[in-house]
């Protein structure tokens, strides 16, 4: 928390629709409702885990955040600043403030332009320093990210997968941003070389006290680097809190489905059954009532009438965030 | 009885850069109804070895350089092209990351899974639509009189995943090879498949070549395990013994590096460091001394050996392991 008291990023009611057109005329027939009303907020020096299976939106969230995506409706406000209604010039500045990391080292950098050039361009983009600066300032990333200052004149094809999520890393760094959005950082990398990343990237949060947004389908890894974790099912937030307490106490039947589904990597442990059955439904025709009742185990036919709002768990008893889960037989099972 | 048997296989594939050998020297066996995992990092080999079992590795680039794959006492390397439809989606079927590997983009879920059991069992086609619905309904489809009239395109993944699973299992192979099955997949979908795997096994009394990155599922589904690196099989053994009392410093590298509830949140994690050599000019010693954290522990004395000598895959306790120093019990 900065010094007000106020979080760094602040999301409200935050909508992407995208229209589905059919018919003769191409009309619009209806919505994939990609993120359907998200609200939470991160606090300076955190790492917000952002978790859900494919389709679920989190990516979605995270591009609409940083205007990649522009928002049906809602707001995001930055240090207080909205970032969903703020104009070219003042977006230009505040994405000096919020950068990216992506998923996919093999195709976020532009193989026909040397690795110094990939992480020198914000510098070039954004007019700061001069040239000689610039490469100076490209080199002490590399460095910063493990790499060596002599690598700078090669191509990103000369590197490896986990060198390459480095350049990345170095390239999101180049305008000392304050939060880093990672879509699946290290979903794309080996599990010897994602350990290496990982560590890198909690690392550098320490010493250049940075907040991340850490998206994933990766229980493990989330629960591994997230202070605080937010959990998505079809567009919505189905449960939040600090992690500790929602990996050690998950109140959303979703939450811990996911949680059982995962296998682990001992062969004592097994799974007796299948945690659900069948797969998510499509984000266009959403069911009635809460999104997760067609594979609940606990579904009951007041599932179907609403859809539940994020209500506390437990009483907050001096938590440094709330935990709040959308179900209404959150206290039963 | 070993059901499936590798010996000393070698799969090179030709580049630009000369000959790269994939799989050097890899043997392994399956008996009946039983699970081996093959399991290993990108470029390992792993992938490479399963496909050789049906002379599926496209040619070229591809070869075979040398070995032996025995099933049920019929030598695939040997025999003829035209010979292969014996073996290949009958008695060995094999399924894949991509469920569009196996499925024909153009043709109905009714119209491919009918060809199958025509050719296979000389079905009329009322018999096969029945045969077809059953195993749809078997492997968890939803609605599956009305599913056979889809094409794959109109299918979710999981349910791509599930007609490919389906076709795999209509003429009940007696060897399941499975390429990655579920690593495009949801968690939870993951979960239903590998269940579904599991019970079609107990089932039939199947085999399963199951080829995997992930240590959970091998951990879930296999009786044993042999983990690959650069081209070689570095480990066999039991799947308590890979887990618990793993005696190639690579496995135990592996197994160390993933997030666990026991480490502490952000704390760094085991690393391997460095890359796996090429396999272009792959070097005459142990593949993995130059990262290896073992070899690092040892005197020097020691360590020449790691650099001069080539280890193989010998007995050692109750595994089989490549390596001139592998962990006692007291480095568990």
């Amino acid at each position: 928390m900065n010094a007000n008291g106020s979080p760094l990023l602040l999301v409200e009611g935050l909508k992407k629709y995208y229209p589905v057109r059919g018919g003769v005329f191409a009309a619009k027939i209806g919505d994939v409702r990609a993120v359907d009303g998200v609200s939470f907020s991160v606090q300076e020096g955190e790492t917000f885990g952002l978790v859900g299976e494919s389709g679920c939106g989190k990516s979605t969230l995270g591009r609409t955040i940083m205007r990649l995506e522009e928002p049906t409706a809602g707001r995001v406000f930055f240090e207080g600043k909205d970032l969903a209604h703020a104009s070219k010039t003042e977006l230009f500045q505040l994405r000096r403030d919020v950068q990216a990391i992506f998923q996919d080292p093999y195709s976020s950098l532009n193989p026909r332009m040397t690795v110094g050039e990939i992480v020198r361009e914000p510098l070039l983009v954004h007019n700061i320093g001069t040239k000689p600066e610039q490469i100076e300032k490209v080199r002490a990333l590399f460095e910063t990210v493990g790499l060596t200052g002599e690598m700078i004149n090669r191509y990103p094809h000369e590197f490896s997968g986990g060198q390459r999520q480095r350049i990345g890393i170095a390239r999101a760094l180049a305008l000392d941003p304050k939060l880093v959005i990672a879509d699946e950082p290290v979903s794309a990398l080996d599990v010897s070389v994602r350990s290496q990343v990982l560590n890198l990237m909690v690392k550098l949060q320490r010493e250049l006290d940075l907040t991340y947004i850490f998206i994933s389908h990766d229980l493990s890894v989330v629960e591994h680097v997230s202070d605080s974790i937010a959990i998505m099912y079809l567009g919505r937030i189905v449960e939040i809190g600090e992690a500790d307490t929602v990996f050690a106490k998950p109140a959303h039947p979703y939450t811990r489905a996911l949680m059982e589904a995962i296998p682990v990597a001992d062969p004592d442990v097994h799974h007796q059954s299948v945690p659900v059955k069948g797969e998510a439904p499509s984000p266009v025709s959403p069911p009635p009532g809460c999104p997760f009742h067609p594979r609940c185990p606990y579904a009951i036919p007041a599932c179907r009438e609403a859809i539940p709002p994020l209500e506390p768990v437990a009483p907050k008893n001096g938590a440094r965030r709330e935990h709040l889960a959308a179900c209404i037989r959150k206290h039963e099972i | 009885m070993a059901l499936l048997e590798i010996d000393k296989l070698r799969v090179g594939f030709d580049t630009e850069a000369g000959l790269l050998v994939a799989v050097d020297g890899v043997s392994f066996t399956i008996e009946q109804g039983k699970t081996l995992g093959l399991v290993g990092e990108s470029g390992c080999g792993k992938s490479v070895t399963a496909t050789s079992i049906l002379r599926l590795v496209p040619n070229p680039p591809g070869r075979i350089l040398g070995g032996a794959i025995n099933f049920d006492g019929i030598d695939i390397l040997k025999l003829k092209r035209e010979e292969l439809p014996k073996i290949r989606g009958k008695d060995v079927a094999m399924i894949f990351q991509d469920p569009m590997t196996s499925l024909n983009p153009v043709f109905t879920v009714e119209k491919q899974m009918g060809e199958v059991l025509k050719l296979r069992f000389g079905m009329s086609r009322e018999a096969a639509r029945k045969r077809s619905t059953e195993m749809l309904a078997t492997v968890g489809i939803p609605d599956p009189a009305t599913r056979l009239t889809t094409y794959p395109h109109e299918l979710s993944g999981g349910q791509k995943q599930r007609v490919m699973i389906a076709m795999a299992l209509l003429t009940e192979p007696r060897l399941l090879i499975a390429d990655e099955p579920t690593t495009a997949l949801d968690v939870t979908v993951q979960a239903q498949i590998l269940n579904l795997i599991r019970e079609l096994q107990k089932r039939t009394g199947a085999s399963v070549l199951f080829i995997t990155h992930d240590m959970g599922v091998v951990a879930e589904m296999c009786d044993e395990v042999a983990v690959m690196y650069a081209g070689r099989i570095v480990e066999e053994a039991p799947i308590g013994d890979t887990f618990k009392r793993s005696r190639h410093p690579y496995t135990k590298g592996l197994l160390r590096s993933l997030p666990q509830k026991s480490h502490a949140k952000k704390a760094d994690l085991p690393t391997i460091e460095g890359v796996v050599p090429s396999l272009l000019k792959p070097p005459p010693y142990c593949r993995f001394a130059d990262r290896c954290w073992k070899r690092k522990s040892l005197p020097e004395a020691l360590q020449k050996k790691c650099y001069t000598e080539d280890p193989q895959l010998r007995p050692f306790k109750t595994s089989l392991v490549a390596c001139h120093y592998p962990l006692e019990d007291t480095e568990q």
